[in-house]
């Protein structure tokens, strides 16, 4: 009973997001910030190597089930994410997943794509800033 | 033509009235509605737990909607989510008989602060194999099982002192102690019954045997322990005092009063400290939950300590009570103590303080193998004639009544204590055993409802065949006549039900397991991780389930005369987001594992071929994706063990 309930949420966010996906193209640059608890991220030029491996050990215990870096699992892979995104949005979508997929129109979109919703793996604030250096990591590697 | 108006006059007031009739019973039952009504997305005020009879379980219900928001297996295996059938929760059914899969629930008893429900824990009796369970109101699960020794049948129980320093047990079927071979027939003075003190921690909620009091072979029914100044004291209602042993429904009955059995465990405790107790040597079972491995452990223990009342003088007396007494309850203020003599039209009202100037004055009216008999009169406040037929079980509110369930004339009736008034009746439909008002056997009733619990069905609902839910009816308490308000179906057979304000329980819900206090030893916390390994003819899947799939989600290598064991960790960490497991062929059950949880299946494929796994709780619209398969090879096969996950081929 409950999983069909599930199903209908499912489709009910489908649909908007097929319908919000318009013009929207998620390998671009997205200028939102989208919703929830993160505004403003301050970031400065050198990155923290004790964030950064904080980031990376909390990557692989609760995102690698779902995400890769170079490779659709479950969920859209990594790298460049924090070249397609500001990192306000990027920590908004790893707080507060369940209500971006409702209302931010990437996060929609990506719903309309992968079919699951990206989900709230009860991670702090700080495991989402620690998340968001491992990322700028990865990215500035692939500079190199 | 006269005659032909005034019929037509007749037929139309007729008509009319039926009409005004039909509106005000419309209208009557517009109010009830709204009485009930919870509207959609909104929540009830209060929990109902009703225990489930037969069925081993506890049914938890909203009030007043009256709608069933769980089942929680308690004595009984669970196939729904692999309760009693998992690695983890098997032991938690052990007991000196062995595995026992089922038993018989009655009373659910919320833990108490001050005598007020708290909404920590909710205890239960299994009426078969004597146990008392505990069960964890922030997460619904069963989490402590004790076995009670030397009882035949675990009746009287559990309920609880005001502080929740004890729950009780009694005997109901008296036996020979320690257990022996010997006619039945020798049954008078040679068997006898135990009152059972668990200790519960105050911390943990663990239970313990504190003591147990040797008793006369009576048949013990029910119990409700003290609070305020009789705080320190429980009473057991007691049948058969006249020792039968055969076709009890007659000879049971032959007296007309039983006995209240009076105890003082406050006095019981200071024996022991005096070395008063005897250790006695029996075999029984604790088994609880270990939350940070996430399993359950089973002890077995080896001795009890035993209290015999010729030794402890004070501890414990006998008040004559009309027929049969079934429920014996004690009012908010804790000074009287009313029984329900189901076999007699008169109820009876004792004082608490007049109990105690009886016990120093010495009215004793005789005594029974050495435990004194106090005086009737001696102790009683009232005797209120024609209250109804069948009375059983008594609940409170605050403002002095008290409400009797009747069995015989099916109906509840409405009373003042103090002075033996009757107020009101209603009638239930039908044959009602117990009552219940939320917190009505505290000291503070939240006395807006009353539920009765209904033994009979019949036409209540459209009908299911031979065998009916049951019934159980709500009543609006609030004004001066009781009000029905809605019927509604229970499973198995609620005895005795409890009630509780819903924000002492929602306060303190858990949601998820939190993957980094997760210390089960087959638990894998990142997809990196998972394996299979193989110990002679044992294999164990360390696996993992996020939506939507398992890791591994192919498995080769497995041979016939293998045992798998299948330990499945659900990575999500959302409320709400379990994921099942099932495997073709599997002769136990599926398990159902909440976000962050390890639980372990195990499975015995019996011959050669590639069978397949799959996710059994609708988890996402990819859900029917999530699946695997094992390859099963033949006993002697070279087959490698070899295990892959999402095109990632390892090793
Ligand atoms: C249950 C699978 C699952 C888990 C676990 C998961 N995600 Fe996601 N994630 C998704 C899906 C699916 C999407 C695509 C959006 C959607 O469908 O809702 C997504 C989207 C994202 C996006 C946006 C990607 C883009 O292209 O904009 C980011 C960033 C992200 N996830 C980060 C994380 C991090 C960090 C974690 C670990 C804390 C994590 N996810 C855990 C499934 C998951
Ligand atoms: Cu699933």
């Amino acid at each position: 009973m409950k999983g069909w309930m599930t199903m209908a949420v499912g489709i009910a966010l489908a649909v908007p997001a097929a319908l919000g996906a318009q013009g929207i193209n998620p390998d671009e640059f997205y200028p939102g910030k989208g919703v929830g608890p993160v505004d403003t991220v301050v970031l400065a030029d050198t990155l923290d190597p004790e964030l950064v491996k904080k980031g990376e050990e909390i990557f692989k215990l609760k995102c690698t089930a779902c995400h890769q870096l170079d490779q659709r699992v479950v969920g859209p892979p990594l790298r460049g994410i924090t070249k397609r995104r500001r990192p306000e949005w990027i920590m908004n979508m790893i707080l507060n997943p369940t209500e971006m997929v409702q209302k931010d129109d990437l996060a929609k979109t990506l719903l309309g794509m992968y079919y699951v919703p990206m989900t709230n793996q009860n991670v702090t604030e700080e495991d989402a800033r620690a998340l968001l250096e491992y990322f700028r990591q990865v990215d500035a590697e692939e500079k190199k | 033509m006269r005659g032909w108006s005034w019929k037509w006059g007749m037929l139309v007031a007729v008509a009319a009235l039926t009409m005004v009739g039909a509106t005000k019973v419309r209208k009557l039952a517009r109010d009830a509605a709204k009485k009930v009504y919870v509207a959609p997305g909104e929540h009830d005020e209060f929990y109902a737990f009703m225990s489930g009879g037969f069925n081993g379980q506890i049914g938890v219900h909203g009030l007043p909607s009256g709608r069933l928001l769980k089942i929680v297996p308690v004595f009984s295996v669970n196939p729904e989510n692999g309760y009693g059938y998992s690695e983890e929760t098997k032991p938690m059914l052990m007991t000196s008989q062995g595995f026992v899969p089922w038993d018989d629930t009655h009373h659910p008893e919320l833990s108490q602060t001050n005598g007020v429900p708290d909404g920590r824990w909710l205890f239960i009796n299994a009426n078969n194999t004597p146990r008392i369970a505990r069960i964890d109101l922030a997460t619904f699960h069963t989490v402590d099982i004790i076995e009670i020794p030397n009882s035949g049948g675990n009746h009287p129980s559990p309920f609880i002192t005001q502080n929740s320093e004890y729950v009780v047990a009694g005997t109901r079927f008296s036996v020979p102690i320690p257990q022996k071979d010997m006619p039945i027939s020798k049954y008078k003075g040679n068997f006898k019954g135990t009152l059972t003190f668990v200790k519960v921690d105050p911390q943990t909620g663990m239970m313990d045997i504190g003591f147990q009091i040797l008793v006369p072979g009576f048949d013990y029914d029910l119990a409700h322990c003290g609070k305020g100044p009789s705080h320190g004291w429980c009473f057991f209602t007691s049948y058969n005092s006249e020792e039968a042993y055969s076709l009890l429904e007659r000879h049971a009955s032959q007296k007309d009063k039983d006995y209240i059995a009076a105890v003082n465990w406050k006095r019981a405790e200071a024996c022991l400290k005096e070395g008063k107790g005897e250790k006695m040597r029996v075999t029984y079972y604790h088994n609880y939950w270990d939350e940070e491995k996430q399993m359950a452990i089973s002890e077995k223990k080896t001795s009890v300590t035993i209290l015999r009342p010729e030794k402890c003088e004070g501890m414990i007396y006998y008040i004559p009570t009309p027929k049969s007494p079934h429920g014996v309850d004690v009012d908010p203020s804790g000074e009287y103590i009313i029984p329900g003599g189901k076999l007699s039209a008169t109820i009876s009202v004792f004082s608490f303080s007049k109990m105690i100037n009886a016990i120093k004055n010495k009215q004793f009216a005789g005594e029974e193998y050495g435990i004194p008999v106090l005086k009737y009169e001696a102790v009683l406040h009232k005797e209120v004639p024609n209250l109804c037929l069948g009375p059983l079980h008594n609940e409170f509110d605050t403002r002095g009544n008290v409400y009797t369930s009747c069995f015989i004339s099916s109906e509840v009736v409405k009373w003042r204590y103090e002075d033996g008034k009757i107020l009101d009746r209603i009638p239930v439909y039908y044959s009602i055993g117990h009552l219940m008002i939320p917190g009505g056997d505290s000291r503070k009733p939240w006395d807006k409802y009353l539920v009765a619990l209904n033994k009979i069905t019949k036409d209540r609902y459209l009908p299911t065949g031979p065998e009916l839910a049951q019934s159980a009816q709500l009543i609006d308490i609030t004004g001066d006549k009781m009000e029905m308000l809605l019927d509604f179906p229970t499973m198995g057979e609620p005895h005795y039900a409890q009630g509780i304000k819903a924000d002492l329980v929602t306060q303190r819900q858990v949601k998820i397991y939190p993957l980094e206090k997760n210390h089960h030893p087959y638990a894998v916390k990142s997809q990196d991780a998972v394996k299979v390994v193989r110990k002679g003819r044992r294999v164990d899947v360390y696996m993992t389930a996020i939506r939507t799939h398992f890791a591994p989600d192919n498995i080769e290598g497995i041979r016939v005369g293998d045992t798998v064991y299948f330990h499945v960790t659900n990575l999500e960490q959302d409320w709400d987001i379990p994921h099942g497991f099932a495997v073709y062929g599997a002769q136990n059950a599926n398990i159902l594992i909440m976000p962050g949880q390890t639980l372990t299946l195990k499975w015995v494929p019996k011959a050669p071929g590639v069978y397949p796994f799959y996710c059994t709780d609708f988890c996402s619209a990819l859900h029917q994706e999530m699946q695997g398969y094992v390859r099963v090879s033949p006993r002697n096969a070279k087959t490698k063990l070899y295990w892959y996950w999402a095109g990632q081929e390892q090793k």
